[in-house]
């Protein structure tokens, strides 16, 4: 929590959109989260960095409801709220799009982008519901236009897409119906140096669009790249934060490895 | 630099042939290639047996003699296509039988006795269900190994190991009623209840599974359970659905061989939840789930029968069945490995 506040009013005036205050998570014996807390506001971009086991992808699980947190509460647009599964969060508007992706490779664009929220028809005067797939095929095409996404045919099997397509694929559904937070996990860690552009391109299609994108990534030119700020955890704490303009490259590696000392002998370092 | 812009540009067209392969051929294969080899079977039939095979009395029998094995694979498929499998359906399609025949001894009205197979079918399957989703077994082989013995067991014990015959008419009707169509050339021809009955279950299970919302989460959960679940699918209750269904259609099994018999005995379907897997195997569905079609399985169900009738007809003995259904098996799998090849990209 070091220097935040000061010049940051330009973007994250207002109130945050989502909020977390105080998050614990115990596995048994184990804390994997101590007093963590962070602040996300409208249509900001904010990395989310440490070293494995630091406590990211747990820090996200909760965020996204696949973890309910042992202390600490989450607010959303002002409100305490409780997330039983992601379901819940989910209905807020907060998705998540995992590291493997969760797509189903047997299946087509469109019902990967819809599973789960299918859209439906009744037939026979209403007697029996069906699946709806040309209206999703068409929902699917419009959507993935929207975000400039190009595939063949929103009809091809997931498991014929390149992996920046996956992740295309993965980013699209996430942002299907109305989202407001999108968390994504190592969105570009599995990808070839060719496509990794286009994902990052792409995340900040999300953030013009008004959407506030929390990112895990290992990779500093993906943070420096398109995230507004940035926070490190470590050993499940909050360790530090800077907005982009104010942290280099060799700092913010210097959190992930819990160590604030040589900010000042890197200082030329400095990106921006 | 010339060489290597040539290797370039005789690459292309190549490069789109197999695309053409890929996004027309394959999938068209991968529908309608199983007919194809039907009709091929059926051409070589005819050409060993040109007096017998091709008649309706032959391809009615063939029919009849499937029914119950179609039954149990279309159950077995929407299972396997959750990358599961259950192994009790032949014990369950036993116990459903001798129940119904033991009620109908006891002195049971019809309609009681007409649907207690149905209904011990859904009870077992439910069992399964939530034993592999529940008692969270490790592989639904293990539940359903366990209630294979189970429900054998029960199947001795309610009826004290002996066939019980005898069924009242529409108890039987399922199984053996034909309906006249008319006289073709002197020849009566009778179309066996059961036949329309099994089209008609495939045609609500292709309903099911292609335009129902819980038959494409099942194709779903086949393909990537993970991404089911994260996706706020209650992946455990559509598993107990899907046993509670497989379970249901070995019950229905059940009924028609009971009334193609007119009797229940209590060692009835062993082995046949092999041949039901057999049929889903050469139907085209893959083990690791997510993959196959009701064609394709009713296609699987039709070859098997038509081997067993061909060799049959041919005087062949059973035992070369046997050994001509295990080939198919391995060749089937073989082909669609090399399919796989084919429509991945390397």
């Amino acid at each position: 929590m070091t220097e935040t506040a000061t010049e940051s009013s330009r973007e994250t005036a207002g109130e945050p959109l989502l909020e977390a205050r105080g998050i614990y998570k115990y596995f048994g014996a184990v804390t994997a989260l101590r007093d963590v807390s962070l602040k996300l506001y409208p249509g900001e971009v904010l990395g989310v960095v440490g070293d494995n086991g630091a406590g990211k992808s747990t820090f996200m699980k909760v965020l996204s409801g696949l973890h309910s947190p042992s202390e600490g509460t989450l607010i959303f647009e002002g409100k305490p709220v409780h997330f039983s599964s992601p379901r819940d969060s989910r209905e807020l508007g907060i998705e998540m799009v995992y590291q493997d992706l969760a797509l189903a490779g047997n299946m087509n664009i469109a019902e990967n982008i819809y599973l789960g929220r299918e859209p439906r028809r009744k037939v026979l005067g209403g007697l029996l519901t069906l699946s709806d797939h040309k209206t999703g095929l068409r929902m699917a095409q419009e959507h993935l236009d929207n975000l400039k996404i190009h595939v063949k045919s929103v009809e091809q099997n997931v498991e014929e897409l390149s992996g920046g397509q996956r992740q295309a694929v993965a980013i699209a559904r996430s942002t299907a119906f109305r989202a407001k937070v999108v968390i994504m996990d190592e969105p570009t860690a599995a990808l070839a140096v060719k496509e990794v552009g286009k994902v990052l391109d792409l995340i900040s299609g999300l953030k013009e669009r008004g959407i506030s994108v929390v990112i895990i990534s290992h990779r500093m030119d993906d943070i420096f790249y398109v995230c507004d700020r940035v926070m490190a955890l470590y050993h499940g704490s909050n360790f530090a934060e800077a907005r982009l303009e104010d942290a280099s490259r060799s700092e913010v590696i210097g959190w992930i490895m819990g160590s604030k000392e040589h900010i000042g002998t890197v200082a030329h370092d400095r990106v921006q | 630099m010339t060489a290597s812009s040539d290797l370039e540009n005789g690459g292309l067209p190549e490069q789109a042939d197999t695309d053409g392969i890929r996004t027309r051929l394959l999938p068209f294969m991968d529908r309608f290639g199983i007919l194809l080899v039907i009709v091929l079977i059926g051409l070589v039939m005819w050409f060993l047996q040109p007096d017998v095979f091709f008649t309706w009395r032959n391809i009615t029998n063939i029919f009849k003699q499937t029914a119950a094995n179609g039954m149990l694979s279309i159950g077995m498929f929407i299972v396997i296509l959750t990358a599961g499998i259950d192994l009790s359906v032949g014990s369950v399609l036993a116990l459903g039988m001798m129940t119904l025949a033991v009620a109908n001894a006891g002195g049971m009205p019809w309609p009681i006795v007409l649907v207690l197979s149905p209904l011990m079918g859904i009870a077992a399957g439910f069992i399964n269900g939530v034993g592999i989703t529940k008692l969270r077994m490790p592989h639904p082989f293990i539940m359903t190994l366990g209630m294979l013995f189970i429900a054998r067991g029960l199947a001795n014990l309610i009826s004290g190991g002996v066939p019980y015959s005898g069924l009242p008419d529409p108890v039987r009707f399922l199984g053996s009623a034909r309906i006249y169509l008319g006289e073709l050339d002197g020849t009566r021809l009778n179309l066996p209840v059961v036949f329309l009955a099994t089209i008609v279950v495939y045609f609500v299970f292709w309903i099911l599974l292609e335009h129902t919302v819980f038959g494409r989460r099942i194709y779903a959960i086949g393909g990537n359970p993970q991404a089911a679940r994260v996706s706020g699918i209650n992946v455990d209750r559509m598993l107990v659905a899907v046993y509670t269904i497989c379970g249901f259609m070995a019950g229905i099994a059940g009924l028609v061989m009971a009334g193609r018999t007119n009797s229940g005995f209590p060692n009835a379907g062993q082995g046949m939840e092999l041949e039901a897997i057999a049929a889903v195997i050469i139907g085209g569905a893959s083990f690791f789930g997510g993959r196959g079609h009701v064609l394709g399985i009713f296609g699987g169900v039709i070859i098997m029968g038509l081997i067993k009738n061909g060799l049959n007809l041919n005087d062949v003995s059973s035992f070369w069945q046997q050994i001509l259904i295990g080939a198919i098996i391995i060749l089937a799998v073989f082909i669609d490995v090399l399919r796989r090849d084919l429509g991945t990209r390397h």
